[in-house]
């Protein structure tokens, strides 16, 4: 646990020290105002649009579509962002470092290659989390100053979407034992994105009642679990949002995702816990 | 109990044998060559002891615990052949790292001592991003030496120093064997391995094909007289002969102006031992 510790506090030093916050900050203060202009400028330009029902009540509640759409579409980024923040925090850190001759005179001192794995994991997992809760609250600000909603779940979709951060570090640092730096931060981000398309996937199955595609996304949220947690996240900002409303934002790309189940959260662990078992077994073997 | 010792060692890459078999050991307090051409398995032999390579056969004990174990890694220090440190760091800041994954209690006057002994207390609040590679290297050297290790591995230790640095290292070794710390130096340089080793152990094809002091391997290859007549060579006499040889010189009439026993250099035995293998 001691080395641990101390391997942490040597990655977030590292962090710090190679200016990766800075940028991180800069490219993120970037993206919220361009979010916070998109979102100010469409909601001026939609607003005045509205379906009515036959009896004069609101048939679609344009304003809840409007913002679940444009928060689902800032949840996305934020997962892409705290994504990319984890692969460049960990596509290197065991292949990669003992490469380039920076992890043998860690290794050899008598902390262990356990206490090695779980310090980069819990440095990188903390940041990235951390980094994904502030860019969500941000976001989140930004779209109730713009059109004063909020979403039906504020902190369980926060806390899906740290753990789905932590879950692409998690296999991020598996990979990293066995690929190369550039073949590990490659092979990442296509699991993210095919995380991502097994998603949408899911829901034209859903839409057009194809089980094969149904399937083939279940398969995909079992096996990529980051994928689950954020259409489960997605899902929740509208939890409590039914009819005509609902169906609309079931047919948008970032929104009315499928909830997850009650079995995810001990299959994250789980999933996690394997992950690092196996990726510790791998190191344990691995000549440096 | 020696400090380091192989039995059987062996190590295997697909159909490649780094390592055929080796038995090697370094007493407590002594000063051990590793020699050999590239490819030899001098490397491997380091990283199987530092717990950096699996085995294959063979057993490696460090201050009598199994190598790759925690205990044995407390015990040793390490420098790699091909090692980095990061740039961001600090000369200070890097060792008070390696203080604290050692376990090592020293504080601030072990890092001063360590730096001093390598000659860096100027550079100690200098960035390893702007060091030479030679200052990189004393500083990896000072890192080996972080909690007082009884057994160093120092792979290539002074491959990138000038000749200053080399003297350097060499009386950092003097020293430590003063403090009785057990190193096995892994060089390719002959005639700093003769300087300040006590033994050499020379590897080749991954086995061992010499192991021995330095007198031990030498054979004798004559004496050489410095006469009014001019140099003449004894090619068949021993050290012992020299006193009959000079007495039947004077006797003869000729001045000796010099006597020199000729004995083979360590770099004659290394090229005998490894039958000129280059890697």
């Amino acid at each position: 646990m001691r080395g641990a510790v101390i391997v942490a506090g040597y990655a977030m030093q590292e962090s710090v020290r190679r200016r990766i916050f800075p940028v991180v900050l800069v490219l993120t203060g970037a993206f919220l105002g361009l979010y916070g202009f998109g979102t100010y400028k469409a909601y001026q330009s939609i607003h005045p649009f509205s379906t009515e029902s036959l009896d004069g009540g609101a048939l679609v509640d344009t304003q809840v579509l409007f913002s679940a759409t444009l928060f689902g579409l800032s949840i996305f980024a934020v997962l892409f962002l705290g994504t990319v923040l984890a692969i460049f925090l960990t596509h290197a850190v065991v292949r990669g470092d003992a490469e380039r001759g920076l992890l043998q005179p860690l290794v050899v001192r008598p902390v262990g290659r356990a206490a090695l794995l779980a310090g980069r994991f819990g440095a990188a997992a903390l940041v990235c989390a951390v980094y994904v809760l502030l860019v969500y609250t941000a976001s989140l600000l930004i779209t109730h100053w713009v059109t004063g909603w909020w979403p039906d779940q504020i902190f369980l979709p926060a806390i899906e979407l740290a753990v789905a951060i932590a879950v692409i570090v998690a296999i991020s640092l598996f990979g990293s034992i066995v690929l190369s730096a550039i073949a590990n931060g490659i092979a990442i981000f296509m699991v993210f994105g095919a995380g991502l398309v097994a998603g949408l996937l899911g829901q034209i199955g859903e839409a057009l009642n194809s089980d094969s595609l149904n399937t083939i996304a279940n398969v995909a949220s079992w096996a990529l679990p980051f994928e689950a947690l954020y259409q489960d996240a997605l899902n929740r900002i509208t939890a409590d949002t039914a009819g005509f409303t609902k169906a609309a934002l079931s047919l948008g790309p970032f929104g009315g995702a499928q909830p997850a189940g009650a079995w995810l959260w001990p299959y994250v662990v789980g999933y996690m816990a394997v992950l690092g078992l196996i990726g510790l077994w791998a190191f344990n073997r691995k000549d440096l | 109990m020696a400090a380091f010792r192989a039995q059987g060692l062996a190590k295997r890459y697909g159909n490649v044998t780094a390592l055929g078999g080796v038995d090697l050991e370094v007493g407590e307090g002594e000063l051990v060559g590793l020699l050999g051409p590239n490819g030899a398995g001098k490397s491997t032999l380091v990283k199987i002891a530092c717990g950096l390579v699996r085995a294959s056969a063979g057993t490696a004990e460090v201050a009598g615990a199994p190598a790759g174990s925690a205990a044995a890694r407390a015990a040793l220090g390490y420098l790699a052949e091909l090692f980095r440190f990061p740039g961001w760091y600090k000369a200070d800041e890097l060792l008070a790292l390696h203080q604290r994954l050692a376990g090592s209690e020293g504080g601030e006057s072990e890092r001063a001592e360590l730096l001093e002994l390598v000659g860096l207390t100027e550079a100690r609040s200098r960035k390893v991003e702007d060091m030479s590679k030679g200052m990189q290297q004393r500083l990896g050297i000072a890192q080996s030496l972080v909690g007082n290790p009884r057994l160093l591995f120092l792979d290539e230790p002074t491959s990138a120093l000038d000749p200053v640095g080399r003297r350097t290292v060499r009386r950092l070794l003097e020293e430590l064997r003063r403090r009785g710390v057990s190193v096995l130096l892994n060089s390719h340089l002959l005639s700093e391995v003769e300087l300040v080793c006590d033994r050499v152990v020379i590897l080749s094809k991954g086995l061992v094909v010499a192991a021995g002091r330095t007198e031990e391997l030498a054979r004798p290859r004559g004496v050489e007289v410095d006469t009014d007549h001019g140099t003449e060579l004894f090619a068949s006499a021993r050290r012992e002969d020299t006193p009959r040889i000079v007495s039947e010189l004077v006797a003869a009439g000729s001045m000796v102006y010099g006597v020199r026993v000729l004995e083979t250099t360590l770099e004659e035995i290394y090229l005998e031992a490894v039958e000129g293998e280059t890697s």
